[in-house]
Order: structure tokens, then C-alpha cells, then sequence
């Protein structure tokens, strides 16, 4: 990748994290720290990777992508809005009575979604069945899906995890935000759900670990998994829950939780910093 | 009635989805290694390709089978009827009903006359469980040919459709071509004395007990209601109207089934005298189907004694 491009990607991928911040600050609740770990895979999937058509959200042999771990759907939101399904303006609908924006993402009301989420480990499955579906009809499109590292405690995940090994889905990519924190705290407090590598590659997955905030990084890891044949491949990528917003940052407790006023000025203040830095560049 | 030709409504699902799967190409099967059982291994021999085991992990199997759907694919999910409505009801509600996903969910080894393998798996919850997901439609056919029937009309149906099945071989009365109506009951004998509706092995039970209690005098109006959701209102109301007193039978808890379909109705059109005969909040035991069933009152001498004192004869 350019200079210019990583540059482009990553002035939107902070205008995206103004997205989460406007739109959970405008619902007074939702879930931006998940939202804003992923922010640069959601900027880069919706951007680079996805064969997707934003005045055709529903085309047959789109790509796909499945949110599973529902509740960062202010992510989600933000990155279709900046890649032109619905408009940006919407995203302050966010959670809203009569809103298409409903708080956990909904395949019948917004443009560009492509499955319902919202409780944890059911995406990878329906994933899944996406990517089967393409082998059954012999299609070319590919599919995408993003977990929570809280999430990998279900053991559904790991049911659909030996279900893709098992039918080959080398068009399937599971891509973990391994951001550390969840609800309740710490993962390795919580449910130590590592190690990751180890674990994946033993339910036959080619595996990559990379910076899940690093461009570079993540176009290689989904470049590899474009030429791993016979197997599914898994990216885990290490990330910062809150990442970009100082006081959000590594801080379980921005979990589920909305900046109030305050706060809300104060995120918006360093993520306009940091867009007129990355303009200026 | 020795020699009357006996039929499970399970292989009745099995054979139904090897003629569908010839005329159709959108249909894909999915079980939960139980395809010998549920009867889709019939499909699975006929077109391999289209056939996947999902293992046991049945929550799996339904998340798997809303993305098959979501791509314009029919999947038909197969597992118990334990397993299919109560392991993966959070999936079947959250992946399938949610969205609204064409996905048909045959389950089979409904109720008691699972027989000798016990409470652990004699389901008598899942009309219950699959009538709260809005959306959802909930069959449960009397016999094998009826069971063929309703497999066809499901796929015709575009939505989520929950299809229960028995493991039981039961008495075909249903003639070889019938045609199913998703929603619409069946008179099966006309009486107006009192009306007996029913569905699944209890139909049978329940046109025997017609015959019984005509001998006795008492005219019962005999009705298949093989569609627990949506309900055939009208059918119920004339019943009701015509008859008097109802009396609904099921191989099922009387909390949450048919029984409780046709009361929550009747309770706000037509007030009516209700008996519901169904399992009365209990787990069941092992024997032999047709032992258990009778201990449960499932049959069709205590539907004949619920019926005459009932009425009061």
C-alpha cells in the first residue's frame, strides 16, 4: 500500500471513530470501545476488501460480512455510512424509536448488513452457512466475520469453527478482535480463552496474527488468506478497546457505555486533532 | 384394526424431502448425526452434495442453516425434537425467527412415544417453545402421508416452519395425494354434541374415540388441527358455536400447545367450556411407547371418559 493510500484509510477510519462517538453519544448508551478496537478492520474490509455494492446492498455474489459480535454496531453503521449505503447524517438515529439503525444490527432494516446479530457466537455460524452456500452453487464470493475475544467463550464458535474445518471453507476468514477486556473485565480474569494460535490451528485453521491497527498489516493477513486453499483461515488481531479516545482507551468500562457531554466534546476534540494531523500529512 | 397400514410421520418428512430434492435444487438437508433417525439420510443417499452432517451441535446447525437461507437456499434442519426446539431455541429464535430466514425445521421424536429412551428426550415442550418465536409456524401432522403433505406445503411457504414429527409407526388415514393447507384444520367426523380437535398420534386416538362415543349416543365433532400456529380460528369458533364444549388432545404439555392456542382464542371471542387432555406438567419415564402413552392418558379410552363426563353421561 502507498503512503497516500494508508493515509486515505486512515483519515477514514477517524472520521468512522467520529461516527461511533456521535452516534452512542446521541443514543446515550451502545458500545463504542468494541466499536473502535475494529474500527481500522471495518475502514479496510468496507474499503479495500469487499467485493460490495452500495446501490446494490443485496447483489447475489457479493461479498459478505457478518458482524458477531453484534453490539459494536456502531462500527459497522459508521464504516457502511462512509462507504455510502445510507447517510452519515443517519448515524445519530443510532438505538432511536422507529430508527432502521436498531441497537444490534438488523438484516431487513439496514442497507448493507448481512445478517442479524447480536447474540454472541450465532454469526460465525451463519457465516458459515454463507460460505457453504457459495461451494454448494459454486460461487466466487467470499466471506467475512468479526468476533469479539469475549465472545470466543461460547462454545458455538467453536462448533462452527469444526464445521468450517471440516467442509473446507477456504473462503470463509474469521477475524478475532482480541482488544483483551470485556464486560466484566479482563478475558484472561473472566474466561482465559487463549491461547488463540494454538487452538485455532488444532481445529485445522491457517491462523494470522497480526496489529489489528496497523494497515499494512491487515491487507497482508487478508491477501495470505486469499491464497490458503483447502482450509479456513483465522486472523487474530491484537487491538486497543477505546482506541484514539484518550480516556476510552484499554478501559473495560467503555464497554457498553456512551460519553455524556462532556466527554463527548473531549473525544470529539482529540479525534479532530488527530484528522487535522493525518489532513495535514 | 390389526391390519391397518401403520406409517411414522417422520419417515413421511424423509421421503417428502427425496421428491423435493428432485424437483428443487434450492434444497439443502442438515442433521445433527441423528439422519437414520430423522429420516433425512433418505435425502442424504440421494443427493450427497446437498447433504451435511453438522455433527452434534444443533445450536450450530440452526445459525449454519440461517446462512444457507440467507443466500436463497431452502435448508431443511433435522434433529430431535428435544434438541431442534430446546438446545438451539436461543438460535432457531435469534438467527431464523428474527430475521424471518426460509428455514424448515423438521424435528423428529416429538413427545411421550419417544418411548423407551425416557424423559431425557420425550420433548413435550416444543409446541410451546416454537408458538412464542413471532413468525414462526408450528405443524405437527397426524400421519405419514399428512407428514409428506405438510413437508411440501412448508417449502412452498416462505418463512421459518417448525414441522414435529414422531418416531412412532402410526395408522394412515389420510388418502395417498392428499393436499396440505398450512393453517387450515380438518374435519375428520362431523358431531355436534361436543368438539374433540387434536393433532399429531392424537388424532387417530381421538377418531376412535369418535367412534366410541358414538355408540354411547354422544355425536363428537373430530378435527384434525395439524397446524398449532397460525391457528384455524373459524374452524375453532364454529366448533365452538356448533358444539358447545371442546375438548383438545395432544402429545404435549398442557402448558403452551394447542390447547392453550384454542383457549387463549376462545377466551376472547367465544367464551367456551375447554378440557384439555395433553401431559399435565410432568417429565415422562421409559416403556414402551403405546404403555407410556396410555399412562399419560393419551388415548383414546380416556379421551371417551373425559368426554362423557364432561358432558355428564
Amino acid at each position: 500500500m502507498t503512503t497516500q493510500e494508508i493515509k486515505q484509510l486512515s483519515i477514514l477510519a477517524c472520521k468512522v471513530r467520529m461516527g461511533i462517538i456521535e452516534s452512542t453519544h446521541a443514543a446515550k448508551c451502545g458500545h463504542p470501545g468494541g466499536s473502535m478496537s475494529a474500527t481500522e478492520m471495518f475502514t479496510y474490509l468496507y474499503n479495500k476488501e469487499l467485493n460490495v455494492d452500495p446501490t446494490n446492498p443485496k447483489w447475489e455474489d457479493r461479498d459478505r460480512f457478518v458482524l458477531s459480535k453484534g453490539h459494536c454496531a456502531p462500527g459497522l453503521y459508521a464504516a457502511l455510512a462512509h462507504r455510502g449505503f445510507f447517510p452519515v447524517e443517519d448515524l445519530i438515529q443510532l438505538r432511536k424509536v422507529g430508527s432502521y439503525l436498531q441497537g444490534h444490527p438488523n438484516m431487513n432494516t439496514v442497507p448493507g448488513v448481512d445478517m442479524s446479530t447480536g447474540s454472541l457466537g450465532q454469526g460465525i455460524s451463519t457465516a458459515c452457512g454463507m460460505a457453504l452456500s457459495a461451494k454448494v452453487r459454486g460461487k466466487d464470493y467470499r466471506v467475512y466475520t468479526l468476533l469479539g475475544d469475549g465472545e470466543t467463550q461460547e462454545g458455538q464458535v467453536w462448533e462452527a469453527c469444526m464445521f468450517a474445518a471440516h467442509y473446507k471453507l477456504d473462503n470463509l476468514v474469521i477475524i478475532i478482535d482480541n482488544n483483551g477486556l470485556q464486560i466484566d473485565g479482563d478475558v484472561t480474569k473472566v474466561m482465559n480463552p487463549y491461547p488463540y494460535k494454538d487452538k485455532l490451528e488444532g481445529f485445522g485453521f491457517h491462523v494470522e496474527a497480526i496489529n489489528g491497527h496497523d494497515f499494512n498489516e491487515i491487507e497482508a493477513a487478508l491477501n495470505t488468506a486469499r491464497t490458503v486453499k483447502g482450509k479456513p483461515t483465522a486472523i487474530v488481531m491484537s487491538t486497543v478497546k477505546g482506541k484514539d479516545v484518550s480516556f476510552m482507551e484499554n478501559n473495560a468500562g467503555w464497554h457498553g457505555v456512551a460519553p455524556n457531554d462532556a466527554q463527548y466534546e473531549q473525544a470529539m476534540a482529540e479525534l479532530n486533532q488527530k484528522l487535522n494531523e493525518l489532513e495535514g500529512m | 384394526m390389526a391390519d391397518v397400514k401403520k406409517m411414522a410421520t417422520r419417515e413421511g418428512y424423509g421421503k417428502a424431502l427425496v421428491d423435493l430434492g428432485r424437483e428443487h435444487d434450492d434444497i439443502v438437508v442438515l442433521d445433527a448425526d441423528l439422519a437414520g433417525s430423522t429420516k433425512t439420510g433418505m435425502f442424504g443417499k440421494a443427493y450427497p452434495d446437498r447433504f451435511f452432517n453438522c455433527g452434534i451441535a444443533e445450536g450450530n446447525m440452526m445459525s449454519v442453516a440461517a446462512g444457507l437461507a440467507s443466500t436463497g437456499l431452502t435448508p431443511f434442519a433435522s434433529s430431535f425434537a428435544m434438541f431442534a426446539s430446546g438446545r438451539a431455541y436461543e438460535q432457531i429464535r435469534n438467527s431464523i425467527g428474527y430475521p424471518m430466514l426460509n428455514v424448515k425445521i423438521g424435528a423428529s421424536h416429538g413427545g411421550m412415544s419417544v418411548g423407551e429412551d425416557g424423559a431425557s428426550h420425550q420433548c413435550c415442550e416444543d409446541f410451546a417453545l416454537m408458538r412464542s418465536i413471532p413468525g414462526m409456524v408450528v405443524i405437527c401432522p397426524a400421519d405419514g402421508i399428512e407428514a409428506e403433505a405438510a413437508t411440501k406445503a412448508a417449502y412452498e411457504y416462505k418463512g421459518p416452519v417448525y414441522l414435529r414429527m414422531g418416531r412412532l409407526a402410526v395408522p394412515l388415514f389420510h388418502e395417498e395425494g392428499f393436499t396440505f393447507r398450512i393453517g387450515k384444520g380438518e374435519i375428520m367426523r362431523e358431531g355436534n354434541d361436543i368438539a374433540i380437535i387434536a393433532n399429531g398420534l392424537m388424532v387417530y386416538e381421538a377418531i376412535q374415540a369418535g367412534e366410541k362415543l358414538a355408540e354411547l349416543g354422544i355425536n363428537a365433532r373430530i378435527i384434525n388441527m395439524s397446524t398449532i400456529k397460525p391457528l384455524d380460528e373459524e374452524l375453532v369458533l364454529k366448533a365452538a358455536k356448533e358444539c358447545g364444549k371442546i375438548i383438545t388432545c395432544e402429545e404435549h404439555s398442557v402448558i403452551g400447545g394447542l390447547g392453550e392456542a384454542v383457549c387463549s382464542f376462545l377466551s376472547e371471542t367465544c367464551p367456551t367450556p375447554v378440557k384439555r387432555i395433553g401431559v399435565n406438567d410432568q417429565f415422562g419415564f421409559s416403556g414402551p411407547a403405546a404403555e407410556v402413552l396410555k399412562a399419560f392418558g393419551l388415548c383414546a379410552d380416556h379421551i371417551v371418559e373425559v368426554t362423557k363426563e364432561f358432558l355428564g353421561k
